[in-house]
């Protein structure tokens, strides 16, 4: 058993984990009980376990919760809340984007990270930053939609 | 919903003895015996209108919806039915879905009824409860029904709008102990009848508009806890362990592999086997480490590839002709011309965004049971059969999670939890991975439709026909209400009871010499298989109507017609003609005869349109796609998807829209890359690249919908019928553009060239 440190959401967390190559979902689901990022293929093919580790978004399925190091873990919940929503979240409630919402992780933490490092992007970019994402219930034109939306109340 | 000014005398009259509705209290209370659907809540009967709605001491109102949500937001529309004809706010609203103790069985998230049926039934429960209340405040007012007002759930003499009593005060956590007449049906055709008028539409306030969904909030703050968040204390976390080759059983399991892995435990029940830790990760390590000697199988798949060939030359287990007139062998002799196409659609997985996932909390008192089945009902019902407890010891939660669109692996995951917590005697929580979701989930039919035409002198059909033949859409039932209907419980022994049942799409084209038909053959295991079909999201509607619409495109290209022109002359209904005029308006269509003649024959990219139509219940929808085709690579791009949707009355006109445009995306991706692949022994398209679902680059960039205005006609359904005409309208525009017709479903590129070159 080794004792490993996870920043989440801006608070500290001590987790004892026996095999170092648990995916960090795991760590993030089972240990702490966070339940936003959800399992969908443990591939890294779909994208909805999906949160930032320093602000770029990652597929928590697939990185070893030892590899996470300092890194500072923000998930959907802390990405804003109801009071303090993230643009983002908000252009997705006027969007009215999801429908199941099972995969909603990947595409707002995706959309969020996009919006950081370009806040005006075109809507080919907004494509482009969504390419890898899977969605079943067929919301991808409405969560470009979200994305240009929100880089205009920007 | 308290009111400081409220009237003395109803106050009095909504604190003393109050006798509501149509039984007394005690006259009711000898009726009220325990019905099959909630045997341990006598107070939900299901002809009673206290199974439908309750108002609470503040004025909130509990709708009980015996169904539930696969994603659409059905709850805002169900509270805009239920708040317009109750006259409460729409913030009063509170819809509880799908729990077995709360609810009465209305079915599930099929045939997209959600609206239609069980909306209208709440509708009518809502209008006897307005009733009944007006009455109780005409005998506290003193004053006739007639001039009462009724305003966001307070009622005032019109004549003195200063005297007011709120629902609340004379209901408010009390029962209306009133009957209403139940059609002593379960499921989909459950309904009720009451004698409360319903209003006008012309009156409608609520109806109509777009008020937001209730349930994005919590799923955009990530606050929506779906089943396989439920933790409860002691739960063990489970893999079910699947065989290599389908049909193999497990012989033997070797402890000792995952004796390294904290707290793994192998539960082996007969053919059912899992591994358990109370660590998920560990029940992960487990599953992968476990070693099992597997019986030996040979199950001799037809594999994907051979599998139309099988259809076309299996056995017919049954055959029924859903629509016939005039005489199909007197009209094709009478023909000059016979024209056939045959058109082969693949088979599917439902490929849920979240695979299988359920908690069972299984003791002594009973089963409670957290899952996102759409048919919690009978997975209750199913669950006390699988694991031998009293029916009225079930108590099923249905919490939101991943769409489901059809039967999916979320009730065979549930089945699962709950044998293994009944073995363990813990709350067990089962969580199935992406392989096991798309090698073990209840597939949709693959399906070859054979169409003929026979065509007069003067380039009229006569004669036509349609026979569409795949597996049964019920080899494995739609609903998991019997043991012998899930997969834990086949491998726990049970024998499949596979039914024949396959249908046809409605049609309006009417013919003077017409049969339209299906066959089945027969299940490709007469075991736990992975390769049961069932209901996938509209399930009479891609597979066939790819068939039936191309079908319609071929025979107006070889009378020379335009294929809207050509719809027009054999469509009678004016909702039928309205939404294919109005679907080729907006998609500013240009009338000619397909292939189109304006193309440069050396040009790599060229561009077409198509068209397709459909009628669904008393829902009217023509749909345009405008595809651009590379002929070199076989690439085709949905460039738009115009679609004209008459659903009737348009209760929440944003959340149709959304709903519309997902599903055109969804089926575009039925229509352009999903197919299930698998071999001799086992399904082999186990993760999202061997089954590819569409991705954005592919998603058609513009979605125009335009809803056709009819108030005065009861809403029909939404929720799935647009989808299905995705593969043909795609099809048609790549023979406008090519002059080459698709007859097989997924368009890949290879596929495309394949048939380019042919």
């Amino acid at each position: 058993m080794k004792t490993i440190t996870l920043q989440v959401n801006g608070v500290r967390h001590d987790i004892a984990v026996d095999d170092p190559d648990m995916p960090l979902l795991y760590a993030l689901r089972d240990d702490l009980g966070l339940n936003n990022p959800r399992f969908g293929c443990g591939l890294g093919q779909c994208g909805a376990c999906t949160v930032h580790v320093d602000g770029v978004p990652v597929r928590s399925c697939s990185l070893p919760v030892s590899a996470v190091g300092e890194g500072k873990i923000t998930t959907l919940h802390g990405l804003g809340s109801r009071e303090q929503p993230h643009p983002l979240q908000s252009a997705w409630i006027e969007e009215q984007v999801n429908q199941c919402g099972y995969c909603i992780n990947g595409w707002l933490m995706e959309g969020a990270a996009l919006l950081a490092r370009n806040p005006k992007p075109t809507e080919s970019e907004a494509r482009a930053a969504f390419a890898d994402l899977i969605c079943r219930c067929g919301t991808h034109n409405a969560a470009v939609r979200a994305v240009l939306r929100a880089s205009k109340q920007a | 919903m308290h009111n400081p000014q409220l009237d003395r005398r109803a106050f009095l009259s909504s604190t003393g003895a109050l006798v509501i509705g149509l039984a007394t209290p005690s006259a009711w209370a000898q009726k009220a015996k325990p019905s099959p659907n909630s045997p341990n809540n006598p107070d939900l009967l299901a002809d009673s209108l206290d199974a439908y709605l309750a108002i609470d001491k503040d004025g909130k109102v509990d709708v009980f919806y015996g169904a539930i949500d696969g994603g659409q937001g059905l709850e805002i529309s169900i509270a805009q039915m239920v708040a317009e004809e109750l006259d409460v706010p729409l913030s009063a609203i509170h819809i509880v879905l799908g729990d077995t103790r709360r609810t009465v069985n209305m079915g599930g998230a099929s045939g997209a009824q959600g609206v239609s049926r069980r909306g209208t039934s709440l509708m009518k429960a809502a209008a006897q409860a307005r009733q009944i209340l007006l009455a109780e405040a005409s005998k506290t007012f003193a004053v006739p029904v007639s001039e009462l007002d009724v305003k966001d759930g307070v009622i005032s003499p019109r004549n003195d709008p200063a005297r007011r009593i709120s629902y609340a005060q004379i209901i408010g956590g009390k029962p209306f102990r009133s009957d209403v007449r139940w059609n002593g049906q379960w499921g989909n055709p459950h309904d009720i009848a009451t004698d409360a008028p319903l209003k006008s539409y012309k009156d409608y306030r609520v109806i109509g508009q777009s008020p937001r969904r209730i349930d994005l909030p919590k799923k955009v703050f990530g606050e929506q806890d779906f089943p396989g968040d439920v933790r409860l204390p002691g739960m063990l976390h489970a893999r079910m362990v699947r065989p290599p080759v389908a049909g193999a059983a497990p012989v033997s399991v070797d402890e000792s592999s995952i004796r390294d892995i904290p707290g793994a435990r192998i539960v082996h029940i007969k053919d059912f086997l899992a591994v358990v830790a109370p660590k998920e990760w560990d029940a992960v390590r487990a599953l992968r480490a476990v070693k099992v000697t597997w019986s030996e199988s040979k199950p001799e798949f037809p594999t994907h590839r051979e599998v139309h060939q099988h259809i076309r030359k299996a056995k017919v287990t049954q055959r029924t002709i859903e629509r016939e007139n005039g005489n199909l062998d007197e009209g094709l002799t009478k023909a000059v011309r016979v024209i056939s196409g045959e058109y082969e659609y693949p088979t599917h997985s439902h490929a849920s965004m979240g695979p299988g996932c359920a908690v069972a909390d299984v003791t002594a008192d009973g089963a409670t049971i957290y899952t996102s089945t759409q048919k919690p009902h009978y997975a209750a019902d199913g669950i006390a059969d699988l694991i031998g407890i009293a029916r009225d010891k079930v108590h099923v939660i249905w919490m939101f999670g991943t769409g489901s669109y059809g039967r999916n692996d979320q009730g065979d995951a549930t089945a699962d939890a709950a044998v293994l917590s009944k073995a363990l005697g813990k709350p067990v929580r089962v969580q199935w991975m992406r392989e096991e979701s798309l090698g073990w989930d209840p597939k949709g039919t693959a399906s070859v439709n054979f169409c003929k035409a026979g065509i007069d002198e003067k380039g009229g059909v006569i004669a036509y026909e349609l026979i569409s033949r795949g597996f049964s859409r019920e080899n494995v039932a739609t609903n998991e209400g019997r043991a012998a209907a899930t997969l834990a419980g086949q491998l726990l022994g049970a024998k499949p009871e596979p039914k024949n049942s396959f249908n046809i799409p409605f049609a309006s084209y009417t013919f003077p010499h017409n049969r339209v038909g299906w066959e089945t053959v027969a299940p490709l295991m007469d075991r736990a298989s992975p390769l049961r079909s069932t209901h996938l999201r509209d399930p009479y509607g891609p597979p066939i109507l790819f068939g039936s619409e191309s079908f319609m495109d071929e025979i107006a290209a070889a009378v020379q017609m335009d294929p809207v022109e050509f719809r027009m002359r054999y469509l009678k209904h004016p909702r039928d003609i309205d939404a294919v005029r109005i679907a080729a308006e907006k998609a500013g269509w240009q009338k000619r005869v397909s292939p189109r003649k304006d193309i440069d024959a050396t040009q790599d990219v060229v561009e077409g349109r198509g068209i397709a139509y459909r009628r669904h219940f008393d829902t009217f929808i023509a749909v345009v796609a405008e595809v651009r085709v590379n002929r070199k690579t076989g690439v085709i791009e949905p460039t738009r998807l115009v679609c004209a949707h008459d659903v009737g009355l348009i209760v929440n006109p944003e959340t149709l829209r959304h709903v519309i445009e997902r599903q055109l995306v969804y089926g575009t991706g039925r229509t352009t890359v999903e197919e299930l692949t698998w071999n001799r022994d086992m399904v082999t398209s186990l993760d999202w690249s061997s089954y590819p679902v569409l991705h954005m680059e592919h998603v058609p960039p513009r979605i125009d919908i335009h809803l056709i205005e009819r108030p005065e006609a009861p809403p029909s359904g939404a929720a799935e019928m647009a989808l299905g005409l995705v593969p043909a309208a795609m099809g048609n525009a790549v023979f406008d553009a090519t002059g080459v017709r698709l007859r097989k479903v997924p368009f890949t590129p290879a596929s495309v060239k394949e048939a380019l070159r042919a």
